[in-house]
């Protein structure tokens, strides 16, 4: 543990043990332990390459080259919204589809949508501030509205652990704002959230507790404890004295 | 208009060759479009032409060990065209190549290969009809294992549409829900080359990914939706097959190179005025908007 600052006493959603996510062949994230409060907001923050992403990727199922332990309840259902970047908005897809693949889980490739799941959709989408969008064709929305869409996909996720990775990239400020507020709605219904961000003052303002990562934890607690001075310098420091060429350290202890 | 029907007509009722031309054109349509459609919005429109080269050393082994059997070269083109489908695949995720530059590599090695193996006991027309085929010398077992690859790839293509599609624009989606992604992407690849493979005696490797691609690309510029593309794409080769065979027979020339140039006429008159993108198209609505 490299940060005296202790994991608020929660009851874990999810609790990592010695976790050390490779990308790409090269780890990415280094000997993680602790636990992600349910019911909370977690912030990850960090600078470039600190293995954010990484590390929402091996808890969100997309990346299965890590060593160490992920714990969490198999009955729990996640949620992952990669960065938008991974999304081809070109292919012609209608919204409604979209948002129906949320139900992936119970229809899988070959089950119908009943009258209830299209009642859901519309519901999902007007959720997100889109109503009556749902024959539009993905394409067709702007970056903010493609984002809502995957919000109202998490929606119909119904998840009890939704993985935001860099959600509000290149997303104006009215988008943010009601895609914030839908946080919080979640965190009312007891979800538990882990939001990849980058914006410190939203960080500050919306989330409890903070992750701040560079390929190690720096800190790990409430976010007032977290986000010190001390801990972002360190956090910086440590991802630019990061050696690319030094051999992988042995993991299995 | 007597004149007219019996031009057009004239050769598919007074010869058997031309019936079976044309029936093998027309199931060819049916499995080829769709899958190139597929490809097309998935932007892996190089890799049919990569396949359709990698088919090449596998039918020839095929040749060089049975002669002009169909089951040998066919069962060799598939097996050698999927085996550089999978080396490329294997070489995308062990190393940091991307995977068009990785199935550049090996089809080149293949094709080159395919070429050396022909030499080896074939003549130049061996090699041309490996290359070109020729839809008129279709028989009875081409006939049939084109039907039976048209008929499964729709199925297969039934089946896996949602995991494909959602493959197609979100993959990492797809992964985070344990969705059979791997396997979508897997019998995509196995469909395009049973085609290819299926196409070879008709029209060749290399003009059979003409009948895939191009009827595809021109679809996109008429309609959105993925089924919308694959009926239409299927209903552009499939004219265009008939009308290639036509104009094959009417001027005397070799048919797989007219059945793809009529498939190409229909693309660059899509590319022109194409409802969705066409460039005419859409210079006449930017007009008609600036002098609203």
């Amino acid at each position: 543990m490299t940060s005296g600052v202790a994991v608020a006493d929660i009851a874990p959603a999810i609790s990592l043990r010695d976790l050390t996510v490779s990308y790409r062949g090269h780890p990415a994230v280094h000997h993680l332990s602790g636990a992600f409060g349910a019911g909370t907001l977690t912030a990850v923050v960090g600078p470039n390459g600190a293995g954010k992403s990484s590390l929402l990727g091996a808890l969100g199922g997309t990346i299965r080259d890590f060593e160490g332990r992920i714990e969490r309840d198999p009955a729990l259902r996640v949620a992952y919204l990669p960065q938008a970047s991974a999304l081809d908005r070109s292919f012609p897809v209608r919204v409604h589809e979209v948002v129906a693949m949320g139900l992936w889980p119970r229809i899988g490739s070959f089950g119908a949508l009943t009258a209830a799941d299209h009642a859901a959709v519309i519901d999902a989408l007007a959720a997100v501030g889109l109503r009556g969008f749902d024959q539009r064709w993905l394409g067709e929305l702007s970056a903010g509205q493609a984002q809502r869409v995957l919000f109202a996909r998490v929606l119909m996720q119904d998840a009890g652990v939704i993985l935001l990775d860099e959600p509000f990239n290149a997303i104006d400020a009215r988008t943010t704002a009601d895609l914030l507020a839908l946080l919080q709605r979640w965190k009312r219904e007891a979800r538990t959230v882990i939001a990849v961000l980058h914006d410190l003052v939203q960080v500050r303002e919306h989330f409890e507790q903070v992750l701040l990562l560079a390929r190690e934890r720096v800190a790990w607690g409430p976010t007032a404890e977290v986000l010190k001075a001390e801990h972002l310098f360190k956090a910086r420091q440590m991802a630019e004295a990061w050696d690319e060429t030094a051999p992988a350290c042995k993991v299995s202890a | 208009m007597s004149l007219l029907a019996s031009s057009l007509l004239g050769p598919f009722i007074e010869f058997p060759f031309m019936r079976r031309a044309l029936v093998a054109t027309l199931a060819l349509s049916v499995g080829c479009a769709p899958i190139g459609c597929v490809l097309v919005l998935r932007r892996m429109s190089l890799v049919g032409d990569a396949m359709a080269h990698a088919v090449l050393p596998g039918a020839a082994a095929g040749f060089l060990l049975a002669g002009l059997s169909l089951p040998a070269m066919s069962l060799g083109g598939f097996v050698a065209a999927m085996a550089v489908a999978l080396a490329a695949g294997f070489v995308t995720r062990a190393t940091p190549q991307r995977e068009d530059a990785s199935f550049a590599a090996l089809y080149l090695i293949a094709l080159a290969l395919g070429v050396l193996l022909v030499s080896l006991r074939g003549s130049q027309i061996d090699l041309l009809h490996m290359l070109f085929g020729s839809v008129l010398a279709v028989d009875d077992a081409a006939l049939l294992q084109i039907a039976v690859v048209a008929s499964i790839t729709l199925w297969a293509l039934a089946l896996m549409y949602r995991p494909l599609v959602l493959e197609s624009f979100d993959p990492g989606f797809l992964r985070s829900v344990g969705g059979p992604g791997a396997r979508a992407h897997m019998v995509l690849l196995v469909l395009l080359v049973a085609n290819l493979v299926s196409a070879f005696q008709a029209l060749g490797t290399l003009m059979a990914v003409g009948l895939m691609m191009l009827p595809a690309a021109a679809a996109r510029f008429w309609v959105a939706s993925l089924p919308a593309m694959a009926a239409l794409s299927v209903a552009i080769g499939a004219a265009s097959g008939a009308a290639g065979l036509l104009l094959s027979y009417h001027a005397e020339l070799p048919s797989g190179p007219c059945i793809v140039l009529v498939c190409g006429g229909a693309y660059i008159v899509s590319v022109l005025f194409g409802t969705r993108d066409g460039i005419v198209t859409r210079r006449l609505l930017a007009t008609s908007h600036l002098t609203r």
